[in-house]
């Protein structure tokens, strides 16, 4: 995972309720390989026709937010299918930080553990942010993960919130197989007791 | 005082819990994690990141995704997707995991064979990188899904980093109506509470309607839980469980068995157990339910109507309802049962099991559909079970196809069963999303019965209408 301590760009307000991850990306391309990048299939139905020539009513096509960093979702973004590609489109596009009034719980987990900032903004911020992002979509923000604030040079000023832990993991670049693997001995403890108590569930192998 | 006792999804929680960290995560021990065919990107991190699955014990593996639903091994699509389940069976075999593959008697939909073969069981945690996972809440499991980063944490660790979710009693009270099926009030609640209306919290399902349910309704109750934005659902395991569970291959055996039930019986919540949210539904005020949009939560009544956008005064949602309308190609206060169709679909984690189809079945029996049919039974069991039942007979007899088990037409991921730009498709399956069954694809969702009745009509139905055999 890639560390993100700050981050500097420009927003697209996508500001559509309940958009869910086969909208992000279809189901048809997940079989791809990690390695090799999603950024091109990203929104891939709403952003280009069934030619594959960009539709011209799509806000992420439009010239001026050709280089985002901030995406501006609607309720319940990234609502639906667990798949973690719906992050990984968005990431390898360019954007690294999503804010929205709320996430789908699946999205919003693999978000961050893939070091996209997926942020919980509500009213009256969030409307403050939207109308701002319309207004002068040209001028960039700045996020500062270790203040927790979010800015931009024409005096907007945002605090937000993040878990404590993620926020750490987050700007050291951290994934927690290895945290994890450090509670090792409390993991062991634990499993030696529930097998005793729920031995029925380790003890005996399936009849076919 | 506030009350001091804990609802069934804490009692759970608690049991699973290893340690509390810093920020007050808990870290879960997880009983089960089932793995399938979308899954490959996990055991690639694993690869890379030169870690071991901890428990393959714990572990089970099955191909749904993107298994082709005719022509078995040789029915691939391309060699891409065949790639996909050749390289859950190489893991697998790498990582020691039990996998039931292609041609295997147990394959089938992961959250349908889960149940079937009993190792879904009342009380343990269960994961799956699908997020549908929450259908085995139905044998009072907690369970849900999980995302690739997730899938590789639980194969090297078999434990997950999780925030305690709110709990939300839903309690429905009454019996639900002749025609009304689980389906239909999974989609009425929905419409109800909204597509986030569940969202941050965990569904227990209570109430009279809740125990009258088979195990096999309360799976698909469960299983649209995800589709209100709940973490999972979960029914209170009772008598009715035990029955399902006892004899199938993985269910405890013996002293195991009794000593399991003796467990069980004590997995409910306290009387005065506090809830985050409950809410209260009747069960008799439920009818026959269809979505007309592109999200469940757009659902109404068969016998009711297309909703008209300038009826809404929230001006969010009448933008919602335009475009849906657009993409639906539907007309506003038209009655749905005015709405044609041009395919069906029976199938899906949520409507591929036997009493699934022996519905749609009844409705089928001695007719003839009018438009292409596709009946994919949810697991080889199933598929044995319903031959025995001599309904693939009845379906064919109907002109409806009869396959074999995958996600099919749900996910649209096999590269065949998709449905074709503009086409309307009647379907049990759970999301009507924008594209979901294919490019520009439209979705209606509801019952088996439902469905079978639209394939007969070619249109939608309201199968309290017609006789059933």
């Amino acid at each position: 995972m890639k560390a993100i301590t700050e981050l500097t760009g420009t927003a697209v307000p996508y500001l559509v309720d309940n958009v869910d991850t086969d909208q992000i990306i279809p189901a048809r391309f997940l079989f791809r390989s990690r390695a090799k990048g999603f950024s091109d299939v990203l929104f891939h139905d709403i952003r280009f026709d069934g030619n594959g020539h960009p539709q011209d009513d799509f806000i992420l096509n439009d010239p001026i937010y050709s280089n985002v960093r901030f995406l501006v979702g609607g309720q319940n973004f990234g609502c639906g299918s667990s798949r973690e590609h719906a992050v990984w489109a968005l990431l390898d596009y360019g954007i690294r930080c999503v804010i929205a009034p709320s996430f789908g719980d699946i999205f919003f987990t693999n978000a961050l553990k893939n070091g996209l900032l997926a942020l919980v903004f509500e009213k009256p911020s969030y409307t403050e942010l939207v109308s701002r992002t319309y207004k002068r979509p040209l001028e960039p923000l700045n996020l500062n993960l270790p203040r927790q604030t979010l800015e931009s040079p024409g005096g907007l000023k945002f605090t937000f919130s993040i878990d404590p832990v993620v926020k750490d993991r987050l700007i050291k670049g951290l994934g927690d197989i290895d945290v994890t693997l450090g509670y090792k001995n409390k993991i062991e403890r634990f499993e030696k007791e529930y097998e005793a108590s729920c031995y029925w569930l380790f003890s005996q192998s399936h009849q076919s | 005082m506030g009350s001091s006792g804990k609802t069934l999804i804490d009692k759970v929680w608690d049991a699973h819990t290893i340690t509390t960290g810093e920020g007050g995560d808990a870290l879960l021990f997880v009983d089960r994690h089932l793995v399938h065919d979308g899954s490959f990107q996990a055991f690639e991190q694993l690869v890379a990141e030169q870690r071991t699955v901890r428990r393959p014990d714990c572990t089970i593996s099955t191909v749904d995704h993107y298994v082709p639903t005719a022509g078995g091994r040789s029915g691939f699509v391309d060699k891409d997707l065949e790639q996909m389940v050749l390289s859950l069976e190489e893991s697998s075999r790498t990582w020691n995991i039990t996998h039931f593959g292609l041609g295997d008697q147990h394959q089938g939909i992961v959250h349908v064979i889960g149940p079937e073969l009993g190792i879904t069981q009342p009380g343990i945690l269960i994961v799956c990188g699908d997020s549908h996972t929450s259908t085995h809440g139905a044998l009072g499991a907690f369970s849900f899904g999980i995302g690739s980063s997730e899938v590789a944490h639980v194969l090297a660790t078999q434990t997950l980093w999780q925030k305690r979710p709110k709990t939300m009693r839903v309690n429905v009270n009454g019996t639900l109506p002749i025609g009304v099926t689980s389906k239909d009030l999974a989609l009425y609640i929905i419409s109800k509470i909204g597509a986030s209306g569940a969202t941050g919290h965990a569904i227990e399902y209570t109430g009279d309607a809740i125990a009258d349910l088979s195990m096999e309704a309360r799976m698909t109750l469960c299983n649209m839980a995800i589709e209100a934005g709940s973490k999972t659902a979960i029914v209170p395991p009772d008598s009715k469980t035990f029955k399902y569970l006892h004899g199938r291959p993985f269910s405890p055996r013996g002293q195991a068995w009794h000593d399991a039930v003796s467990y069980w019986e004590t997995l409910k919540s306290d009387a005065d157990a506090p809830y985050d949210h409950s809410i209260n539904f009747e069960a008799t005020e439920v009818a026959p339910t269809v979505t007309w949009g592109t999200s469940p939560q757009d659902a109404v009544a068969v016998t009711g109507r297309i909703p008209n956008p300038d009826d809404e005064p929230d001006q969010k949602r009448r933008e919602h309802i335009r475009q849906a309308l657009a993409y639906m190609n539907l007309v506003p206060n038209a009655p749905m049962t005015e709405v044609a169709v041009d395919r069906v679909f029976i199938g899906s984690c949520t409507n591929s099991r036997v009493e699934d189809l022996e519905a749609a079945a009844r409705v089928a029996k001695g007719r003839k559909a009018v438009v292409p049919a596709l009946v994919v039974p949810g697991s080889q069991a199933v598929k044995r079970l319903a031959e025995a039942k001599g309904l693939d007979k009845i379906f064919l007899q109907a002109g409806f196809e009869w396959r074999d088990p995958g996600c099919s037409m749900c996910v649209a991921m096999n590269g065949l069963d998709v449905v074709p730009a503009g086409q309307r498709c009647a379907s049990t399956s759970n999301r009507n999303f924008v594209g979901r069954q294919g490019r520009g694809a439209r979705t209606h969702l509801m019952s088996p019965a439902m469905a079978a009745a639209a394939a007969i009509c070619g249109h939608i139905t309201d199968v309290r209408d017609i006789t059933w055999n």
